[in-house]
């Protein structure tokens, strides 16, 4: 394959970039989530 | 016009009060929730296979490229990416015109959100259109009208993640985001008719609505899946991150409330 190296560091871009976003907004909807149940009065009622 | 008739401008404010309250019935984070969480998995899988495939069919059995070789397969990631990037700007564009017409709370968190995607698919764009420019032109950049558009674009998403962060109160900073989204609408249509208005180094539009690609079909068609994967992939990672937003506001409401309250 020809210039491998430009295609290699092209395609580890692609796939550090949409990782990482969808890494960063995955971990973050999950600590959100976590955080509302700990703290929603709403949820609190309906455990008691 | 009869006095009994329906005078146009009166059509046009019902319209616009009507189009707003139907807005509006979304502008509701509990029914946001429950909607997104229905159409997440519809984004998710649809991202993953057609990106992974679009990436692979490119990478391993679409054709090289008579002249440029191998290094045309970095065009499955750069095309995709200048399309998302343009795309996502004017999704920002959209959500800063409802956010400014119907003040909708949630076109304001949307913008927010999309601005550091949008700028990291151009971020991906510059990059790996640099990294195609070496190969092919000699020069990892060239202050060329389609390159120096596009870092324009990435300025102004830029621009938008600060501005939006820059004021203690939330409202003034999605207000100027606002009318920063809708100004920098004009740089899309030079990013994209700058390759016909100047002499440029970057090559023309392959495709287009209208014509036919001047492509080859075994070229093409990973090239279309790729960019669907991306397209789904900027939808999903906006959608979980808008998420998170409302999540994180109601949060905030609550501690405030509390904090108050004692």
């Amino acid at each position: 394959m020809t210039h491998l190296p430009f295609i290699a560091a092209s395609y580890a871009l692609a796939v550090l970039i949409l990782g990482g976003f969808s890494l960063s907004a995955w971990v973050r909807v999950r600590m959100a989530r976590r955080r509302l149940a700990a703290i929603d009065p709403r949820r609190e009622r309906s455990r008691r | 016009m009869s006095g009994r008739g329906v005078h146009p401008v009166d059509t046009s404010a019902r319209l616009g009060v009507a189009a707003g309250s139907s807005l509006h019935r979304f502008a509701n984070p509990g029914r946001f929730l429950r909607l997104s969480e229905t159409v997440l998995p519809w984004l998710v899988v649809p991202a993953i296979v057609l990106t992974v495939s679009g990436l692979g069919w490119g990478l391993f059995f679409a054709p090289a490229d008579w002249q440029q070789g191998d290094a045309v397969r970095i065009m499955y990631i750069h095309v995709p990416a200048a399309w998302l990037a343009s795309a996502g700007y004017a999704g920002l564009a959209i959500c800063s015109l409802l956010s400014l017409v119907w003040r909708h709370p949630l076109a304001d968190l949307a913008a927010v959100e999309i601005g550091p995607v949008g700028a990291g698919f151009t971020a991906l764009c510059l990059a790996s259109g640099s990294l195609w420019g070496k190969p092919m032109w000699g020069a990892w950049w060239v202050w060329d009208a389609r390159l120096t558009s596009v870092l324009v674009l990435f300025f102004l998403y830029l621009g938008h993640i600060v501005l939006v962060r820059a004021f203690d109160d939330p409202v003034r900073g999605y207000r100027a985001g606002a009318i920063l989204g809708l100004v920098g609408v004009v740089n899309l249509p030079i990013i994209k008719f700058s390759v016909d208005w100047w002499n440029t180094l970057h090559q023309p539009a392959s495709i287009t609505l209208m014509g036919a690609p001047s492509m080859a079909p075994a070229m093409l068609w990973p090239l279309l899946v790729s960019a669907l994967g991306f397209s789904f992939a900027f939808a999903a990672i906006v959608v979980t991150r808008l998420q998170a937003a409302v999540m994180e506001r109601r949060i905030r409401a609550l501690l405030l409330a509390r904090a108050e309250s004692r």
